[in-house]
């Protein structure tokens, strides 16, 4: 039964898994970019510009992916904004996970003592030294473990991306369970492929942290 | 164009009917984050427990629990369990499960963690004392776990009405699905609708996380 299964419906599976991995990997990837300015904004007190990134950050953590995904895909349309389904995905992913990243980054430049500042400045280092030497490197181990936490979270939330009729693995799983009431073996399907994305990022993100650790960076 | 679009929400009875698709999005909400609470500081108590085979257990629920996405966990409780025992689950109910499910899983973690960060001293002096270890957690451990479990845990209600938002994907009728209804009713008089309308729906999201998370923060940093 599953070997038929497997020969009749593990194209379509294989294809969802990589329209899920695609969105997922560009959506965090953006989200990483947008996490990165938005955290050095928010840590250098830049007038303006960091008003503006403390609403999207609010607006972007207090309200769900669904909502977001709509108003993208069937709402700006109206303003003659008209979004492919991937892209929306992409932009709903990389709008949401910004906003995370935004606070792992941040709260760990902020974790680092200011005397370790004041301390590479009196050494006559200069501010962009200072970042580069001192800040970036023990502020990328303290947040590691957040940003894992956070890729795991984004492609756990690109499961609704279905929603706007984009073929990732909820969509066929629900379209075979639609078709042809194979449901044991559609979501027994769903559950590895998701397990075959997620487990691996779960267990190496574990081994980043370990071998942080032991490096100490002065944590 | 856009700005009579506007008006769209105003029309007739379509407000209160967004907000009553909001009543029925919370109060599947209240439901599973009262449940999830109770049973979450008790799963956290449960993982806390010097047993190799509890601690087995309650790893492989919170594991499995935490890496499927919520919309896997609530296929499999609606369209899976529904097949394979022949049940006919209410959507309502198992969305409420899922959330539980799932919630009950988080909040056990946070309660985990909060009670590995109690000293153990405060047990043994506890026991030392010849209190009893019903007595122990409700006098000496859980009042001190209060003020570091709360921030995350609020943080965690936050989550978990944002998560009831995949209900729509398995028909209940919500905010989002009235507010697709209206916009639907509207089209030849709207034709801008969902724009106004999906833009409505996501400032009622956030107009009901945002003081949560707010207070959240608060909290943390006050007890801090």
């Amino acid at each position: 039964m599953t070997g038929s299964f497997l020969q009749d419906f593990g194209g379509m599976y294989l294809n969802a898994l990589l329209v899920t991995l695609r969105i997922s990997a560009w959506g965090i990837l953006i989200a990483f970019v947008i996490g990165f300015i938005a955290s050095l904004i928010q840590y250098y007190k830049i007038p303006v510009v960091r008003q503006i990134f403390a609403v999207y950050i609010e607006l972007s953590r207090n309200t769900p992916l669904l909502i977001q995904l709509f108003f993208l895909y069937y709402g700006l349309p109206k303003l003659g904004i008209v979004l492919d389904r991937e892209v929306t995905a992409i932009i709903g992913i990389a709008f949401l996970g910004g906003s995370y990243m935004a606070e792992a980054f941040r709260s760990s430049l902020e974790s680092i003592d200011s005397a370790q500042i004041q301390s590479a400045l009196s050494l006559g280092m200069t501010p962009s030294q200072v970042f580069f030497h001192v800040l970036f490197p023990q502020a990328m181990a303290i947040s590691v473990p957040p940003l894992v936490a956070n890729v795991i979270f984004l492609i756990k939330e690109s499961s609704v991306v279905s929603a706007i009729a984009l073929a990732d693995l909820m969509y066929v799983a629900k379209d075979l369970i639609g078709l042809y009431y194979n449901t044991g073996e559609a979501l027994l399907m769903l559950v590895i492929c998701y397990l075959i994305i997620l487990l691996p990022v779960s267990i190496l993100g574990s081994i980043i942290e370990r071998r942080l650790r032991y490096a100490g960076f002065g944590i | 164009m856009l700005d009579s679009g506007f008006k769209i929400l105003f029309q007739g009875q379509n407000f209160n009917r967004l907000l009553e698709g909001l009543w029925v999005t919370i109060r599947i909400s209240l439901i599973s984050v009262l449940l999830s609470m109770i049973l979450g500081t008790l799963f956290g108590m449960f993982m806390t427990l010097p047993n190799r085979i509890t601690r087995w257990i309650s790893r492989f629920y919170l594991e499995f629990v935490r890496i499927m996405p919520q919309l896997v966990l609530l296929y499999i409780l609606y369209f899976g369990v529904a097949h394979a025992m022949g049940w006919n689950i209410p959507a309502e109910f198992a969305s409420i499960l899922m959330l539980v499910i799932w919630g009950t899983a988080e909040m056990g973690d946070l309660v985990r963690n909060a009670l590995i960060s109690i000293p153990k001293h405060q047990y043994e002096s506890a026991a030392a004392l010849g209190m009893t270890k019903r007595d122990t957690y409700l006098h000496v451990i859980l009042p001190q776990t209060f003020t570091r479990l709360l921030p995350p845990a609020m943080n965690l209600i936050t989550r978990m009405i944002k998560t009831t938002s995949l209900i729509y994907l398995i028909g209940i009728v919500e905010v989002l699905k009235v507010g697709q209804q209206i916009i639907d009713a509207n089209r030849m008089q709207y034709p801008n609708g969902s724009l106004w309308v999906y833009a409505a729906i996501f400032f009622l999201y956030f107009i009901i996380c945002w003081p949560i998370s707010l207070l959240s923060k608060y909290l943390e940093k006050r007890w801090k």
